[in-house]
């Protein structure tokens, strides 16, 4: 067993000792398990709700980008900032109602909102489709990480297996007290491990960072901005946009959302996570460190940047550090990830269907659930091949369907109606579903249109598609409605 | 329409309406390429910005619980 290894157990049996740890003294209900009791106070939440965005994708991805595709990288950082600006008004407008009405997972606002456990059921249902490849995406970066960072030692599927046999332990345990636990240790340990390496690498190869950039524009000039046509101005805008709507509708989002204590915890977090945010910077750095460190690695292969340059510059002990925090980068979302999709299941769609089942029952099936979803979610992880990447693609702009029935709910007088909110969204994610599976561009389906309308993210077609539906269903449906009541109290 | 809420609109108009003037890399500032550096300096206005929001929004400050 070589120190790396050593490192990376350790901090695996520590994540998990605190995740089990957190259950003491509570009584597990299905309040407790996934959104704790409502009790959470400022740190938690700050940490969980930076758990939730520092994944793995992040620590390896955000890297891959930087190595792999240059410029257009600087988007992740610049969708997080425009997020956060929105959370000011609409996470403290969510949690509010969420705690006058005691609901506990994003599709009961839906059904409390729209008074229809059936809008539930679709917000589950795309929810958890969202989600599984979002869990599949940490569980193949766990893998690579302690492989890599075990210099093989250990194969991705063991490490894998490892990775899923402790979330699920700790999450059927302590639930969300758990992740946030465990969130601690790894917002400490990924702060440090990205502030040294973004700092140390450029330096070490290239004597500063402006000397690194210099050298890769000079290998490849333009590489470090925004692209001409494809991935240009107007591709930069929209994909940040689309991002920053769907952003906060994730399930597992929600479920921090309702863990906090009072509602100016997000106020004060929408000043401090910009900042915060700039962590990111430095995962870049040490993706263009890679470049003219560790060339030629293609497509995919761009992910192992940061982990090959580390190998390449450091003693075991230090990789072992990397790969304990990329560990943890995968846990503290994963478990998140889990608990939001069981209780979906559980709560939204199991319960419509068997009404009669107690709140006991369903708190439990809840937690049964972990170890069938994690399943799931591993033989996508070991059979999913490249539909994967199209899947999780298809993550993103599916939860942003969401997003326009969710705010306009949280006005006084809603205008749509739950035909309307059931209609658009549908329609959304079919068209994205659509869209992803025959890999249609904004530029294949209207040649003729100016380049900058061709740049645009394709989402932004399912999303006007969705918001015309939405407005034309509650338009027809709230005209039965109010000729219904009219003529009703005509009678009376 | 309350003036925090105009704050709010700030970063995106100038983020986004000075990418067509900042998507270069020259000059270097603080070691980054200028399309970064117009980037992150947009993110450490927008902390500054909902410090400010926050300043004068009546609602912010109260630790709601109910």
């Amino acid at each position: 067993m070589n120190s790396a290894l050593f490192i990376i157990f350790a901090f695996l049996l520590l994540s998990i000792y605190l995740g089990v740890r957190a259950k003491r003294g509570k009584d597990m209900n299905l309040e407790q398990w996934t959104v704790g009791g409502r009790g959470f106070g400022a740190i938690f939440v700050f940490l969980l709700m930076a758990g939730e965005i520092y994944t793995t994708f992040t620590f390896l991805g955000g890297s891959g980008w930087a190595y792999g595709k240059g410029g257009p990288t600087f988007y992740i950082l610049a969708y997080g900032c425009l997020a956060y600006i929105m959370s000011y008004w609409l996470l403290p407008a969510i949690w509010k109602y969420s705690k006058e009405k005691n609901l506990m997972s994003q599709s009961d606002f839906f059904v409390s909102k729209y008074n229809s456990p059936y809008l539930g059921v679709l917000v589950s249902i795309v929810g958890v489709i969202a989600l599984i490849p979002y869990l599949v995406l940490q569980l193949k970066g766990l893998g690579i990480i302690v492989s890599e960072a075990s210099y093989g030692s250990i194969s991705p599927t063991v490490a894998i297996w490892i990775g899923v046999i402790s979330v699920t332990v700790y999450v059927m345990i302590s639930g969300i007290h758990g992740s946030a636990w465990t969130a601690v240790v790894k917002d400490v340990m990924i702060l440090g491990i990205v502030l040294f390496l973004g700092i140390y690498l450029p330096i070490h190869y290239y004597g500063g960072f402006q000397p690194m950039f210099e050298s890769i524009e000079e290998a490849n000039p333009g590489f470090l901005v925004l692209q001409d046509s494809g991935m240009s101005i107007s591709w930069f805008i929209s994909t940040v946009m689309l991002t920053a709507l769907g952003f906060y509708m994730w399930p597992h989002t929600f479920g921090s959302i309702y863990s906090a204590q009072n509602s100016n915890v997000f106020r004060k977090n929408a000043i401090v996570m910009p900042l915060y945010q700039l962590v990111l910077l430095f995962v870049f750095f040490v993706g263009f460190a890679a470049i003219l460190q560790v060339p030629g690695l293609e497509g995919a292969e761009g992910d192992l940047a940061l982990l090959k340059l580390s190998i390449q510059a450091f003693d075991p002990w230090v990789v072992g550090f990397i790969g304990a925090a990329g560990l943890l980068t995968a846990i503290v979302p994963g478990s998140m990830i889990l608990m939001a999709a069981s209780t979906l299941l559980a709560k939204n769609v199991y319960k419509v269907f068997a009404p009669n089942t107690s709140d006991e029952a369903i708190s439990k099936l809840a937690k049964n659930l972990v170890p069938v979803v994690a399943l799931v979610a591993l033989v996508f992880t070991f059979n999913g091949g490249n539909t994967l990447v199209t899947l999780l693609l298809m993550g993103y702009s599916l939860v942003t369907q969401l997003f326009p029935s969710l705010v306009s709910s949280l006005f006084k007088n809603n205008y749509v109606t739950k035909q309307g909110a059931f209609a658009g969204i549908l329609v959304g994610v079919l068209t994205v579903a659509y869209i992803t599976i025959s890999a249609q561009t904004v530029g294949t389906m209207f040649p003729s249109l100016p380049q900058a309308i061709k740049d645009l993210n394709v989402g932004i077609i399912a999303l006007v598609l969705n918001i015309i539906v939405t407005v034309i269903v509650s338009a027809a449906t709230r005209t039965a409605l109010v000729t219904g009541k009219n003529s009703s109290e005509e009678i009376a | 329409m309350k003036i925090q809420h105009l704050l709010a609109f700030i970063p995106f108009i100038g983020l986004f309406g000075g990418l067509s003037f900042a998507n270069k890399v020259t000059p270097y500032v603080l070691g980054m390429p200028f399309i970064l550096f117009w980037i992150v300096l947009w993110v450490v206005l927008t902390s500054g910005i909902m410090a400010m929001v926050y300043k004068l929004d009546p609602a912010a400050g109260k630790e709601e619980t109910e």
